[in-house]
């Protein structure tokens, strides 16, 4: 209990210093809006079926926009430092990490719900599609981390591996083309990419037919997570004593 | 009873190995001073002992727990307070302050009292709510004094503590050291202001090169110089005084360490006399801590 009380004051932290800054809140929304309308203006696409879409991306880019440079910035600072002098493990940092960045993508997700409801759109399983957000929220967040991992204090280093492996997730995961209309090698990397199962579970939300069952879904989402976290955790371990 | 114990702690960076064995005890409730010049791995014990590094061999504990196999215990009873600043610049005072205190499992109420506490012991309480990024240096100097001490550790690290700080603030948190020795803390200094040594700490470790040169009380460190007196001497033109005063040249003065006072200054005027050199000031002192340090480190090489 005292472990997730430090790491919730660590994402307290992270929240004030780093998520409640202007211009990453502006690109939390902005970055899967433009990405969005680039690939589906003047394709003739359901508005339910674009608005599942961008959810999943905004959900995507919010939870790794900003996590994976936290470490290379505590780095450069010498901040990590004054967390590792204090009675915490690396778990708790990294836990930390996670929860802040996992409230900003939930947070974030609001945006493009609200537009949904706003042309009309009302996702017709809402607790579905919330603990959807959540459970991938938590995954992307893990994900994020992973791409720290490399121990580097160069947020730039960080951020070209991160966008390496984000963008062409997103076009391998069914968000432009359903998964379905897929050919089959593009399916079976699908089947890799967590957001696929997100953008499953959107879908569904939004009276569209799924790809999976929602258990399935919300299994493998969280059977990522694990592989994710434990990775992050791992690696962290060694890179954390690189980085100072 | 042994607040901080280093025994052969070795740790190489690459090529370069910084600690070639580094071993000492500190007692509970004592000052000790850590010096020694750039690079010789004073920065890197420190680290080791507070479970910022790890050792490659050696133990180091904490009021008798590993640094290493019990981190989170040994951590729990110090507080830091490094070298560079490392609060968060865009996080205020009380923020920071509030941020470590949770990191050490205070409560809430605790925390906040004791955190006005320390910011007004510090005289930074008014600038509680500012953030850290329009500090001065000798502000953050205090915050991070005050991050130290928010848990009420048992043993502080002090980090070269009034470097680059103005006369004011390196006076003050002089005193604060000065406070934390009469309230029993354990105190780990490490700095290159021989005076602030000097004043401040029960017993000294020089360190030069990875290896501890010594360990004493200021005073014994002193008389090791070889003698018990400095002479100090000018000259109106340069001069080669005899080898066997074992004279060192500083700038235009020539320090000689001595027991035989009366017979070193005689030995000077007749030289001056028979050179004709006139002697523009002369001076005698007991050799201080930073004449120690060079003697010592010279003896090393």
């Amino acid at each position: 209990m005292k472990s997730l009380m430090k790491s919730l004051a660590i994402a307290k932290k992270d929240v004030l210093m780093y998520y409640t800054k202007g211009p990453v809140v502006i690109f939390g929304i902005l970055l899967p809006l433009f990405l969005f309308l680039a690939f589906s203006v003047g394709r003739s696409l359901p508005l339910n079926f674009l608005i599942a879409g961008l959810i999943s991306m905004t959900v995507f880019f919010a939870s790794t926009s900003v996590s994976p440079a936290i470490a290379p910035w505590e780095g450069q600072m010498r901040t990590l430092e004054r967390l590792i002098s204090c009675p915490i493990d690396e778990k708790t940092i990294i836990l930390g990490d996670i929860i802040a960045s996992m409230t900003f993508g939930v947070s974030i997700s609001a945006v493009p719900i609200l537009i949904g409801v706003v042309i009309g759109l009302i996702p017709s399983n809402p607790v579905v599609l919330l603990l959807g957000i959540i459970a991938s929220a938590f995954c992307f967040s893990c994900l994020g981390l992973l791409f720290s991992a490399y121990p580097t204090n160069l947020p730039s280093t960080v951020m070209m591996i991160s966008s390496l492996i984000r963008f062409p997730l997103i076009f391998i995961s069914g968000i432009f083309i359903p998964i379905s209309e897929m050919p089959e090698w593009s399916r079976i990397l699908a089947y890799l990419s967590p957001l696929t199962y997100f953008t499953d579970i959107a879908r569904y939300s939004f009276d569209l037919m799924p790809a999976f069952p929602i258990y399935v879904d919300l299994l493998v989402i969280t059977a990522f997570s694990a592989l994710f976290l434990a990775l992050a955790v791992e690696l962290h371990k060694k890179a954390i004593y690189k980085r100072i | 009873m042994i607040a901080i114990e280093a025994e052969g702690l070795k740790k190489r960076f690459g090529n370069v190995e910084a600690l070639k064995g580094v071993s000492f005890k500190v007692k509970r409730g004592e000052t000790f001073g850590f010096l020694g010049p750039n690079g010789a791995g004073k920065t890197t014990t420190v680290r080791i002992l507070t479970g910022i590094l790890k050792p490659d061999s050696g133990k180091a504990r904490i009021n008798g727990y590993d640094v290493v196999e019990e981190t989170l215990k040994a951590k729990q009873s110090i507080g830091v307070l490094p070298e560079v600043s490392n609060a968060y610049p865009d996080l205020t005072a009380w923020q920071n302050l509030m941020l470590v205190a949770s990191l050490y499992g205070m409560r809430k109420n605790e925390a906040e009292k004791r955190t006005v506490k320390l910011l007004k012991e510090f005289g930074i309480y008014k600038r509680k709510d500012s953030k850290v990024k329009g500090f001065s240096k000798g502000m953050k100097q205090r915050l991070m004094f005050c991050m130290a001490l928010i848990s009420d550790p048992e043993v502080v690290f002090l980090d070269e503590p009034t470097s680059g700080l103005d006369v004011m603030s390196a006076r003050m948190i002089r005193e604060k050291v000065l406070e934390l020795a009469s309230d029993g803390k354990t105190v780990f200094l490490t700095s290159h202001n021989m005076e602030e040594i000097n004043m401040l700490c029960d017993r000294i470790a020089l360190i030069d090169r990875g290896k501890i040169v010594t360990i004493d009380t200021p005073e014994r460190i002193k008389a090791k110089v070889g003698g018990n007196v400095a002479v100090e001497v000018s000259f109106d033109k340069p001069v080669r005084l005899p080898r066997r005063l074992n004279a060192k040249k500083l700038g235009d003065k020539y320090i000689i360490y001595t027991t035989a006072v009366h017979e070193t200054i005689c030995e000077i005027v007749d030289y001056a006399k028979k050179n004709n050199v006139k002697i523009v000031s002369i001076d005698t002192r007991t050799p201080t801590l930073e004449d120690a340090f060079i003697s010592l480190l010279e003896g090393t090489k």
